[in-house]
């Protein structure tokens, strides 16, 4: 089995406090559709954050393909943060563009054929863009790239479920068999039907790595209800 | 999502309870071919790993064939597609007379209920 992600023994200490990610373990291997899940706080979004080289572990390392995260590896992944960063005075179409150049392995011709199915306008603002629409736009650019590894934090928290479900048939249709996806969220029921693993975070460690049918065969609930009852509050 | 699947039990059992009850139903025919693992995943909303569990199961069973050319087919033996029909019938009314018996019915009422209701359909 050939790994694309290998955390070893990582940790990641902010100023003060405890550590958001702790000595931590985990391989994730090409070819499969993975939730990363966990409550609030525990650490999802910094592990991503050390996978995409912004942020340097502390202690231990995280390897893409064998090496550590750099320009070679970001060439490789296509990341959605939790936050945009796209520029609110541009144009749609302008970002496409934009994208294009930057991106070696970016498609235009399938950006351009989502926007369109989702009746987003390509001359539109950024800034002009309802919230859910803005994730659409954004969630279309990190889908068009050809890349190894996508990883999706948060991809479809404001976008209204109609479009929810266009936009997971889109990423099951366009996902090349090689590459891996990652997805990190809260809406379990509604990615469960996708996924082939799940991985389940809590206070900076893996508690829990399978298959999600493994969780449905062994326990006889869904993801989302196995989620809830490990991590009752 | 296209496909209703209950996410608290195996995923690609219930895809082929579904495809198996496609076939029988005639959606599918003896000898045609069937849509691509992906696109399949796609109209269902599952994941194509899944998918290609069903498929794989499907193929075990001799319900599907897969032949080097053109894809993957429904078997051309209609015995065996007539089989499962019987099979999933029985399936039918064992669960009917089991809710019948529930609410305390005896079989022979049962059947008089059935022909009764026969003719007012």
């Amino acid at each position: 089995m050939s790994s694309l992600v290998e955390c070893r023994n990582v940790t990641k200490c902010y100023v003060n406090g405890r550590p958001a990610v702790y000595n931590l373990n985990l391989t994730l291997e090409k070819g499969h559709i993975i939730g990363l899940l966990g409550p609030n706080g525990s650490g999802k979004t910094t592990l991503i954050k050390m996978m995409n080289g912004l942020l340097k572990p502390t202690n231990g390392e995280v390897l893409i393909n064998g090496i550590l995260p750099g320009p070679q590896t970001k060439a490789r992944i296509s990341y959605l943060p939790e936050r945009t960063y796209l520029e609110a005075q541009r144009t749609v179409k302008d970002i496409v563009e934009f994208f294009g150049d930057f991106y070696e392995d970016f498609r235009k011709d399938r950006a351009y054929a989502m926007l369109e199915a989702l009746h987003i306008e390509s001359g539109a603002r950024l800034k002009n863009l309802s919230k859910g629409t803005k994730e659409k736009v954004q969630l279309i650019l990190v889908m068009s790239r050809d890349a190894e590894l996508y990883i999706l934090d948060e991809p479809i928290a404001g976008v209204d479920p109609a479009a929810r479900d266009y936009i997971l048939r889109t990423i099951i249709a366009n996902f090349n068999p090689a590459a891996t996806l990652l997805i990190c969220t809260h809406l379990i029921s509604d990615i469960e039907s996708i996924l082939d693993e799940v991985v389940f975070i809590r206070d900076g460690q893996i508690t829990l790595k399978t298959t999600v049918e493994n969780i449905r065969e062994q326990q006889g609930k869904s993801v989302d209800q196995y989620f809830r009852e490990v991590f009752a509050c | 999502m296209a496909w209703n699947l209950e996410n608290d039990r195996p995923i690609y059992a219930q895809i082929v309870e579904k495809i198996q009850f496609q076939i029988v139903s005639g959606m599918y025919k003896a000898g045609d071919k069937l849509p691509s693992v992906r696109e399949l995943a796609a109209i269902a909303g599952v994941n194509p790993n899944t998918m290609q569990k069903a498929f794989s199961e499907l193929e075990r069973s001799g319900l599907i064939v897969t032949q080097r050319t053109s894809g993957r087919i429904v078997t051309e033996n209609e015995e065996m597609i007539d089989k499962i029909k019987k099979e999933m019938a029985k399936e039918q009314i064992e669960r009917f007379l089991e809710k019948m018996r529930e609410l305390g019915f005896e079989k022979k009422e049962i059947l008089e209920f059935l022909e009764n209701n026969q003719e007012e359909g």
